[in-house]
């Protein structure tokens, strides 16, 4: 159970300052904002049969865009930090096993994740007027979203940290990995805002769960590759 | 001069050396790509012993240690700690192992006490209140329990970070450069702290490139260079500072 | 020796495989069906043995890294190189080949939605950043050891990247040739041609890559015994 104890701690940093929710907040709260402006009359409530067609088309990948972006900051700062006083040198002298810390961060990662999440969609539900039916599914499609962007994201922060590009590197190589993630998350995003029901998304659902099984059985395995000396 | 004058007899008394092998490195190499970092080295730690480790930069005395607290594995050759292999449990190891060194360890945005106690629960040290209490007192920063680390001055920082290391009581200490960036009197006060903890009954391991601070607790000191041990000081050149000045300037020059 | 035997069997095939291509096989479907000239068809001659030997390059690239953090070989981190750098210049030659003739068939370079199209082109992408992570790590071994990693993360992604591509839009346009399997068909000696033509020269240039490696290592070992 320590890796509890090692999200616990990286919880209790951030909320001492929140500066890395706050950043990753106002950043897909800006995104959502800036494309409501490039959308222009078609965000607005007057709007034709047509023009509606066309938000309910580019809305999902809009809200993942806001979410996977803002996201990726937090990733790149979950080891970065650890970094600061020689930390993941301390975690890594400390009597547990190296996936530990890879559980820890991910929890921490996951929890910063979904708290900008669920303030984004309130936003992104005035400012394009939807009515969601269906909050529970869409809830489920966003965790596991999130969960695939975690899992994978984690473990190649992990590895970006003793890069010398650090922070670029890691969104260059993390989106091609993720595009089965991105994909099926917002397909189901679409599906579920134009009122669908969840057994429409079954096909999604399953890519997301296999795709988060798979990576977080194997982070499991290579992480302690990515944090050696 | 005799620097060892002026340590007091009590401490002297207290490193009982020659009693069991502690740490034992057999035939130890350490290849980066085709770097060759460590060449064979052998070297037996005894039980209580201090040994100090010299050497210029990038003779290898990091990889050293960071080869005995198992956070790099060996090319070829073994480690033994009290009589186990480091690779067979390198988790168990790791709780006979503090560390200090240049860089802290701590959470800048946790206060002293939080720092202490995340790092006492990987330890799974028990009642560890009672022990952050006891540690604090020691080094002096109990009047800053529950300042945030951030605020903290360097030197704070690495008594705190002596507090950190000795939280599971470790019965081996490695010390990686804890003087850096620490000002005359800092390090002064970081060397009363060290040796007014136990640490006396501890094995001690330190790695330095500076002969006189380096010297002046230990009971053996080595010189590594370029890979591996060229020179083991013996008892009375221990006690010269200035010959062993001269030895490590000659020795460094050699291995150039 | 056996590589030059190698290096001139893979040239002797390929020289056959264009003549067969040119001067032998049949278009690969039915003329009537095909949009386009029918004879662009034949470009499908080079296009699937290249798409699937690049498959195969990071397929080897998959293994190596894990036989590499396994055994901590360098030699396995070689091969991982060579193997990712032939595929990633089969999978650009996959998306080329294929961007040619959709030209012809479907009147477009690029159709975005069809899945063997954005697989390529995701693999494409992969591999990319595969090279960009070796790129960014100086120390060999640390290097070794990061885009082993990414080499077995990468190469996990990609069939889930085909499933959910495929169920994304679920049509595809992408044509599937059809076969006359019966022995010595024109068209299958052709096909079989080509895929030992290119699986030997996808093998050629990355053991030739490979023994660039061990020359710049070589290299290195001159120039520190020269300044010691």
């Amino acid at each position: 159970m320590k890796f509890l104890h090692i999200a616990w701690k990286d919880l209790k940093a951030e909320f001492r300052t929140k500066q890395m929710l706050n950043s990753m907040v106002m950043f897909s709260f800006l995104v959502i904002v800036i494309f409501s402006f490039a959308f222009g009359k078609e965000s607005s409530i007057y709007i034709s049969v047509i023009d509606r067609k066309i938000v309910d088309l580019l809305a999902p990948g809009m809200l993942w865009i806001a979410f996977t972006f803002a996201g990726m900051l937090g990733l790149s700062r979950s080891f970065a930090g650890e970094k600061e006083e020689g930390c993941l040198e301390g975690l890594k002298l400390c009597p547990v096993d190296r996936s530990d810390i890879y559980n820890g961060k991910v929890i921490s990662n996951t929890v910063l994740m979904f708290l900008m999440e669920i303030t984004t969609i309130p936003l992104f539900i005035v400012l394009f007027s939807y009515e969601i039916k269906n909050i529970p599914g869409l809830l489920l499609v966003v965790l596991l979203g999130t969960l695939g962007f975690i899992f994978v994201g984690t473990l190649l922060s992990a590895l970006t940290v003793n890069t010398r590009t650090r922070e670029i590197l890691l969104p260059v190589i993390l989106f091609p990995v993720l595009i089965p993630v991105i994909l099926s998350a917002v397909t189901a995003t679409g599906v579920l805002l134009a009122a669908g029901s969840i057994f429409e998304i079954a096909g999604e659902l399953r890519i997301l769960v296999i795709f988060d099984v798979i990576f977080f059985i194997v982070a499991q395995l290579v992480f302690e590759y990515t944090i050696e000396d | 001069m005799n620097i060892r004058e002026n340590i007091k007899p009590e401490q002297v008394y207290l490193t009982r050396t020659g009693e069991s092998t502690i740490i034992s490195i057999n035939n130890l190499s350490k290849i980066f790509g085709t770097n060759v970092v460590l060449k064979n080295i052998n070297l037996e730690i005894k039980k209580g012993e201090f040994l100090t480790i010299f050497g210029p930069n990038g003779a290898g005395k990091t990889t050293l240690v960071k080869i005995m607290s198992t956070l790099v594995s060996p090319t070829s050759g073994k480690v033994l700690i009290d009589g186990v292999d480091i690779k067979e449990n390198p988790v168990g190891i790791r709780k006979k192992i503090g560390v200090i060194s240049h860089d802290t360890y701590l959470y800048t945005e946790l206060t002293a006490a939080e720092n202490l106690r995340f790092f006492g629960k990987m330890y799974d040290v028990l009642d560890t209140e009672a022990r952050i209490d006891e540690l604090l007192e020691r080094v002096g920063l109990k009047y800053r329990k529950n300042d945030r680390v951030g605020t903290f001055s360097r030197g704070m920082k690495q008594r705190l970070s002596i507090a950190r290391a000795l939280i599971h009581d470790p019965p081996i200490l490695f010390l990686d450069e804890p003087y850096t960036g620490l000002d005359q009197h800092a390090s002064a006060t970081f060397d009363r702290i060290l040796s007014g903890t136990n640490a006396h009954d501890k094995t001690r391991v330190l790695i330095s490139h500076d002969i006189e601070r380096g010297i002046s607790f230990c009971n053996r000191a080595i010189i590594l260079a370029n890979g591996h041990i060229a020179y083991e000081m013996n008892d009375t050149e221990l006690g010269d500072l200035l010959k062993c000045k001269t030895i490590y300037d000659k020795l460094v020059e050699e291995n150039k | 020796m056996l590589k030059k035997i190698l290096y001139s069997l893979t040239a002797v095939l390929i020289l056959v495989s264009i003549y067969l291509v040119f001067f032998y096989a049949p278009i690969p479907v039915d003329p009537k069906s095909a949009g386009g000239d029918p004879e662009n068809f034949k470009i499908f001659y080079f296009h699937l043995p290249i798409a699937i030997s690049a498959y195969l390059a990071f397929a080897i690239v998959f293994v190596s890294s894990i036989m590499y953090l396994k055994t901590k070989k360098q030699e396995w981190d070689i091969v991982a190189l060579s193997s990712a750098e032939v595929g990633v210049v089969f999978a650009f030659l996959t998306l080329a080949t294929g961007s040619i003739w959709a030209r012809s068939a479907w009147g477009a370079y690029w159709v975005t939605w069809d899945v063997r199209l954005n697989t390529s082109l995701v693999l494409f992408l992969i591999y990319i950043s595969y090279l960009m992570v070796r790129q960014a790590v100086d120390e060999p071994e640390k290097r070794a050891r990061l885009s082993a990693v990414f080499g077995i993360v990468g190469f996990l992604g990609v069939p889930l990247s085909f499933m959910s591509i495929r169920l994304w839009n679920k049509t595809t346009i992408h044509p599937v040739a059809e076969l006359n399997y019966s022995t010595f068909s024109p068209l299958l000696t052709t096909l079989i041609t080509n895929f030992a033509a290119f699986f030997l020269l996808m093998a050629s240039l990355i053991i030739f890559r490979i023994g660039v490696e061990h020359l710049k290592e070589k290299g290195n070992e001159m120039k520190r015994k020269n300044s010691l």
